[in-house]
């Protein structure tokens, strides 16, 4: 069996899917959180790079390359507020996050 | 034939690998998890000719944003039953959810693109062909100014992130450099008139 493009974007898809139930199961701990965001960005880096295979333009790797930039400064910044949220709270549970009342 | 049997496997691990990383009790084994599947989708992205990229996931993911993950995990001490607690609660809606999500986007892509999408990926590059330099060709001209705005992004995370955990403990005693410099003779010696006559 021949791989095609949409078997690529079906395995995107599911991955996509994943990290969305990801969150919405892990509601003890923000690290998680933050893993299935990374999984996510990269459930749509496979879209991108596929379509950049399949119309044999590069410029979706250029997107692709930016995304990976924008992710890794998110995940820093991230994991500073979490490291900062933790000094404060001492936990760092979902749940607990609500003195904002959202 | 090996590329279809090459990307079945990597795809089998890499879906295997996110299932662990939302799954698993323990955050280390999360992250150890999301390492698996970076990896996986470097192979799968040197399948569909993406190897600057690859190369890219590689080194800048599992290289320095996975190895920062771990860090925090390991120096936040949260334990691990009481994470786990709302697991069940929420498993219905995730699962729902996830079905939802999976449907619509292979509906859309399955039955709304089938000419379109059930194309064969095109013939490979010739040897001569570098990704490389194909990118650079295009990063390095046309995107330019991008590429640039990367740099300050980049920048910005680094400044947010040491704003943001640096702190300075009260009570905490430390020289400060610049007042010993600064000092000035009137500041610390004081001339005492002492009367030499006066009998004590």
């Amino acid at each position: 069996m021949i791989v095609t493009v949409t078997h690529y974007l079906v395995l995107a898809a599911v991955l996509f899917s994943l990290s969305v139930a990801g969150i919405f199961i892990n509601r003890k701990n923000v690290i998680l959180l933050l893993m299935c965001i990374e999984l996510m960005l990269l459930a749509v880096n496979f879209n991108f790079i596929t379509f950049s295979r399949m119309l044999g333009d590069e410029l979706g790797q250029i997107f692709v390359f930016f995304i990976l930039t924008v992710a890794a400064a998110e995940s820093a910044i991230g994991l500073a507020i979490l490291v900062v949220l933790f000094r404060t709270r001492q936990s760092i549970n979902v749940e607990e996050l609500n003195s904002l009342k959202g | 034939m090996i590329t279809s049997f090459l990307f079945y496997a990597f795809s089998l691990i890499l879906v295997l690998a996110a299932l662990g990383v939302i799954t698993s009790r323990n955050p280390v084994h999360s992250a150890l998890f999301l390492v698996l599947s970076f990896v996986q989708s470097a192979l799968l992205w040197l399948l569909l000719e993406a190897e600057f990229l690859a190369v890219v996931l590689i080194l800048v993911y599992v290289g320095a944003v996975m190895v920062l993950f771990l860090f925090v995990v390991m120096m936040l001490d949260v334990g691990i039953e009481e994470v786990k607690e709302g697991f069940t609660r929420y498993l219905p809606v995730g699962v729902l959810v996830a079905i939802i999500v999976v449907a619509e986007i292979v509906y859309i892509i399955w039955y709304r693109g089938q000419d379109i999408f059930s194309v064969v990926l095109p013939e490979p590059y010739p040897e001569t062909y570098s990704n490389t330099q194909a990118l650079g060709g295009l990063l390095y001209t046309e995107h330019v100014y991008a590429f640039e705005l990367a740099a300050v992004i980049l920048l910005l995370a680094i400044v947010a992130a040491i704003s943001l955990t640096m702190r300075q403990r009260p009570g905490l005693k430390i020289q400060s450099i610049a007042q010993q410099v600064a000092v000035k003779r009137e500041d610390r010696v004081r001339l005492v008139k002492v009367d030499p006559s006066e009998d004590r």
